[in-house]
């Protein structure tokens, strides 16, 4: 019999609803994949295998009785971020080994409403703050691609790295992840599958692990266009218990893949040109634009003037949000506490010494100053007013354009170890897709190519607000162009 | 605006993180460095922007204000370091 675990999504759905196959054993086929795996990659830091095979089994019992839904028996992954119900749930960080949410965050539910079945929790970098994987108390996770002519370990990604390793290794038929200034597009990229972080508000955050509140938003990461198209839909509803989720009708974005992009205009904005880009990336990008003008697009010259100032905000805004929300790690009512402390403040300060990472450490401090007195409004005011010059660059431009195309990553995959030893460099991987989280668009990572070492490199398309379907639209256009990456060679 | 060892022990005490004396002073090149890049903000013109709090158009949903929930002592003590009686245990702290 073929390898189960090969194939998409869609066509798991499809084998699964025509009863080839029984969700039971596509999810003893991955429980077996994972386990031969996961001591190699590290992608998921715990692999709930008794409760897949019952809610297989369950499936297994609604595809029967006619009863199935829209993910009915399909095996996922989900980040370590969404909140489970009696699954530990750590967001990668020791301040939370241990933790055992007593309730369900609403994406998950959505996808346990919808039939899926849970496999286990994927690594990220702690509080998803990182773009390597390596900022995880779990360790990194490895990226299955390997540079040709070299051995060494790349990263996947970040901060959904476990999700990227988990969906390209065929750890799972698609995963969660969450985006806060690319930590969807990022790993997609480096590791050849599709991410899509939707417009802010879609995907309700109640249960998700909070970084910083503005920003984070959650998406799929799958194996094709048409896949996250599934996976999003049932991600995303209207939830009252968060209270930016958006009153809005979530679309069938299937209907949008396959779409002719004939006559939809592309912006390509100048300043995504950015210092030091590898010719590679520049050859990407003119490529998609040029299989986008081939498909009857129209490509406009467009100017996002602010541009350069939207990392620099991020660094601002992200942290500030984030030593407000990770207030609520005090060692009092849940995570870790330290064993001792001579007064109050000391087991606070001792507690989270212990239980935050150094990255964590680092960006809560510079929250913590950017918030100070004295600081507030030269830094932290200053970036919200730079943000909404950057959100007005977007307004600006949907006059001209239904949709921006850009590379998604300012590179391919690098080795583990390579950036860490300077904080503002490893910030940069971010570079084109903060600007979406800042302005609250949806952004798509497409694989589009390999670079000269086999590696592959991603497009990016970002739309108007509430508008995935144009990014559906044009998305699914490019991974058609492109054709496919490939995968990677198994060395695990 | 340089940030010397002495700020990084302030700003790491707002922030409640204890940090070691021999910390101090790579935290403060590592902050200045971001911090230095950082500073091209102030070449944006922000005159008369609006400062941007959020992505979402619509305003806050108000609720009745009325109990919705509760009754969950068990799952709300479930995760704390220590409990007792329907209580959480701190350490005793004299100051």
């Amino acid at each position: 019999m073929f390898d189960l675990t090969q194939l998409t999504l869609k066509a798991a759905l499809d084998g699964l609803k025509s009863k080839a196959f029984s969700s039971e054993e596509i999810t003893r086929a991955f429980v077996s994949t994972i386990e031969a795996a996961n001591p190699t990659l590290n992608a998921y830091v715990e692999i709930t295998a008794d409760k897949a095979i019952d809610m297989a089994r369950a499936s297994d019992a609604r595809i029967a009785s006619g009863d199935a839904g829209a993910l009915e028996g399909a095996p996922l992954g989900i980040k370590d971020l969404f909140c489970t119900d009696g699954v530990q749930t750590t967001a990668g960080s020791n301040m939370l080994r241990g933790f055992v949410p007593p309730y369900e965050s609403t994406v998950t539910a959505n996808l346990w409403r919808d039939g899926a079945v849970m496999l286990g929790k994927l690594n990220m970098d702690e509080f998803a703050m990182g773009s390597s994987n390596e900022t995880s108390a779990f360790g990194p996770v490895k990226n299955p691609w390997k540079s040709r002519g070299s051995n060494a370990d790349l990263t996947p990604g970040g901060s959904s790295g476990g999700s990227a390793s988990a969906v390209a290794a065929d750890l799972c038929l698609a995963a969660t992840a969450s985006d806060t200034g690319g930590s969807i597009r990022q790993p997609a990229a480096f590791t050849g599958t599709v991410g899509i972080k939707p417009t802010y508000g879609r995907a309700s955050r109640y249960g998700m692990v909070a970084f910083a509140s503005s920003l984070d938003q959650a998406g799929p990461i799958t194996k094709t266009v048409e896949d996250a198209a599934i996976l999003l839909r049932s991600m995303c509803s209207f939830d009252v218990k968060d209270s930016t989720s958006l009153d809005v009708e979530t679309p069938d974005w299937t209907q949008s893949v396959g779409q002719s992009v004939k006559g939809l205009r592309i912006g390509v904005p100048r300043e995504y040109v950015v210092e030091g880009m590898p010719a590679e990336i520049q050859a990407l990008w003119d490529q998609g634009v040029a299989w986008l003008r081939d498909a009857g697009c129209e490509i406009v010259d467009i100017s996002l003037p602010h541009t350069k100032y939207a990392l620099p905000t991020y660094y601002i805004v992200a942290p500030a949000e984030a030593s407000s929300n990770l207030a609520r790690y005090d060692g009092m009512r849940f995570g870790h506490r330290a064993a001792e402390a001579k007064s109050l403040t000391d087991l606070y300060e001792t507690s989270r010494a212990e239980g935050f990472g150094k990255e964590v450490q680092r960006r809560l401090t510079i929250g913590a100053y950017v918030l100070s007195a004295g600081f507030y409004d030269a830094y932290y005011v200053r970036a919200l007013k730079v943000r909404r010059r950057i959100a007005q660059d977007f307004d600006d431009v949907w006059g001209q354009v239904d949709a921006i195309l850009t590379p998604s990553t300012p590179s391919a995959a690098f080795a583990l170890g390579d950036k860490q030893i300077d904080p503002v460099t490893m910030y940069l991987n971010d570079v084109f897709t903060v600007t979406a989280n800042l302005a609250g668009l949806p952004g798509i990572s497409v694989p589009a190519g390999l670079d000269a070492n086999g590696l592959p490199l991603g497009l990016q398309v970002i739309g108007k607000a509430l508008d995935e379907a144009t990014v559906f639209q044009v998305g699914a256009a490019l991974e058609q162009a492109a054709g496919s990456v490939g995968k990677p060679e198994r060395w695990w | 605006m340089a940030i010397d060892a002495e700020t990084v022990r302030k700003v790491a005490h707002l922030a409640r993180i204890k940090t070691p004396d021999d910390r101090l002073e790579p935290l403060a090149r590592e902050l200045n460095g971001i911090l230095a890049w950082i500073e091209q903000l102030q070449e944006v013109d922000v005159t008369g922007v609006e400062p941007m709090t959020s992505n979402v158009a619509q305003p806050l949903r108000l609720r009745d204000d009325v109990v919705t929930d509760g009754a969950k002592v068990d799952a709300v003590l479930s995760n704390a370091p220590k409990s007792a009686d329907g209580f959480y245990v701190v350490p005793k702290v004299v100051e």
